[in-house]
């Protein structure tokens, strides 16, 4: 039995950040450098209280509604994010009851961020592909607003919330087909991008939460990146990662039609795609509307591919997601 | 590549710096429109020309292109 991707929605937040509204607060800054830097010129955030799973049930109910899904017939929910709503009960119980999905229907969180797609589907694949389930509703949902301190502009500038759903399914009509996938891990660089305080290890404590009165106490976290190292992996993993998805699926460079890269910051996608030799028209960026969307900016960026007529039926698409971890992973979709 | 030319080239990959700002002993820091964005030039240039990773420390223990030069050679060489 094989697994294809049947439908992709996404869901932003209705508020949103322009570049307009960083400059009017950090002198000194104009709008075309954040262009320049980041390719982004807004992004959406969420509204306190909002969360990744709200975003991801968003997502959900349009993409039942966009492509006449019968939510029936989902028999397994995997939510991927990196802010969850408790650490029990897993948030995929409270999505499976609040889109009312059936009962009869696995349900796992997997905690991850920018690579989160690609292990989503990797993840679906193999249930899919042994047996064990049919239709795979994977959610990927990410509010890192939540976690930026108001004075980082660095990541302020970068990063948006959004949701992303994805149906995978045994159904073996003209989908998308997916592929072998690559995978790699280098926890040494965990320091390089983490979210502080938000966990068991060091977590939010009185002194925290004073320090960081003025902007709501960060109580979910500071993320922090060491943008320089983040750079340096990129340029480093990701080439090998492409060259490794394209042996596990016995292609060859020219044989890619389009390549959809994790949506990291368009001036590192372009030092990549140079880099890679890539040529500019088969090379995908979707980042000036919505900025670095961490596990849904795969998603968002193929469904704006396709809508595009960018990747058309018969294409075959390289996905390769990286970040924080380190990790990484990638594999080619057949549109 | 020399270093006068190894100056040339990153000045010109620097949109906001007027041609001949640059010398091997220029302070790039002090550049008027020196930005962290000019640090990830230097890595990407660096990496596509001598297929050498410059780290976040290497920027910090460096003043001048010349130092910059200097630990390219020596990571290429090495």
């Amino acid at each position: 039995m094989k697994a294809f991707i049947k439908a992709i929605s996404y869901y932003l937040p209705p508020k949103v950040l322009t570049n307009k509204d960083l400059c009017d607060e950090f002198s000194g800054l104009t709008e075309s450098d954040i262009v320049k830097k980041t390719g982004i010129k807004k992004r959406h955030i969420t509204s306190d209280g909002v969360v990744g799973s709200d975003l991801g049930f968003f997502a959900a109910e349009k993409l039942f509604i966009e492509h006449s899904i019968d939510k029936s017939e989902i028999d397994y929910i995997i939510f991927c994010t990196e802010g969850l709503d408790y650490k029990g009960p897993v948030t995929a119980c409270i999505l499976q009851d609040r889109l009312q999905l059936n009962q009869n229907c696995g349900a796992i969180d997997l905690p991850y961020g920018c690579t989160g797609f690609a292990y989503c589907i990797s993840i679906a694949k193999a249930l899919i592909e042994s047996g064990q389930a049919k239709n795979i509703l994977a959610i990927t949902s990410d509010i890192p607003s939540s976690v930026i301190h108001p004075e980082d502009l660095e990541l302020r500038m970068l990063f948006g919330d959004a949701g992303a759903a994805t149906l995978i399914s045994s159904t073996p009509k003209e989908e998308i087909a997916i592929g072998a996938f690559s995978f790699g891990t280098d926890g040494s660089g965990s320091e390089n991008l983490i979210v502080k305080g938000s966990g068991t290890r060091g977590p939010v404590d009185e002194a925290w939460l004073e320090k960081y009165k003025e902007v709501g106490g960060l109580k979910y976290g500071r993320m922090q990146m060491n943008a320089l190292e983040i750079f340096n992996f990129a340029l480093r993993t990701v080439p090998p990662l492409v060259q490794n998805i394209l042996e596990k699926n016995h292609l060859k460079k020219e044989d890619i039609d389009l390549f959809v890269f994790h949506q990291a910051n368009s001036f590192l996608l372009s030092v990549l795609r140079r880099k890679l030799k890539i040529e500019e028209d088969k090379f995908f960026i979707y980042m000036e509307n919505v900025g670095n969307t961490v596990s849904a900016s795969i998603p968002i960026a193929l469904y704006e591919a396709m809508k595009a007529g960018k990747a058309k039926k018969g294409d075959k698409v390289l996905i390769a997601a990286f970040g924080i971890g380190y990790s990484w992973s990638g594999t080619v979709f057949t549109i | 590549m020399d270093i006068h030319e190894f100056t040339k080239q990153i000045e010109g990959e620097f949109e906001d710096v007027e041609p001949g700002t640059l010398t091997p002993t220029t302070n790039y820091r002090e550049i008027k429109s020196w930005s962290s964005m000019y640090a990830l030039i230097v890595i990407a240039f660096v990496d596509a020309n001598f297929d050498v990773q410059l780290s976040a420390d290497d920027l910090r223990n460096s003043q001048t292109i010349e130092d910059i030069y200097k630990i390219v050679m020596s990571k290429k060489s090495s």
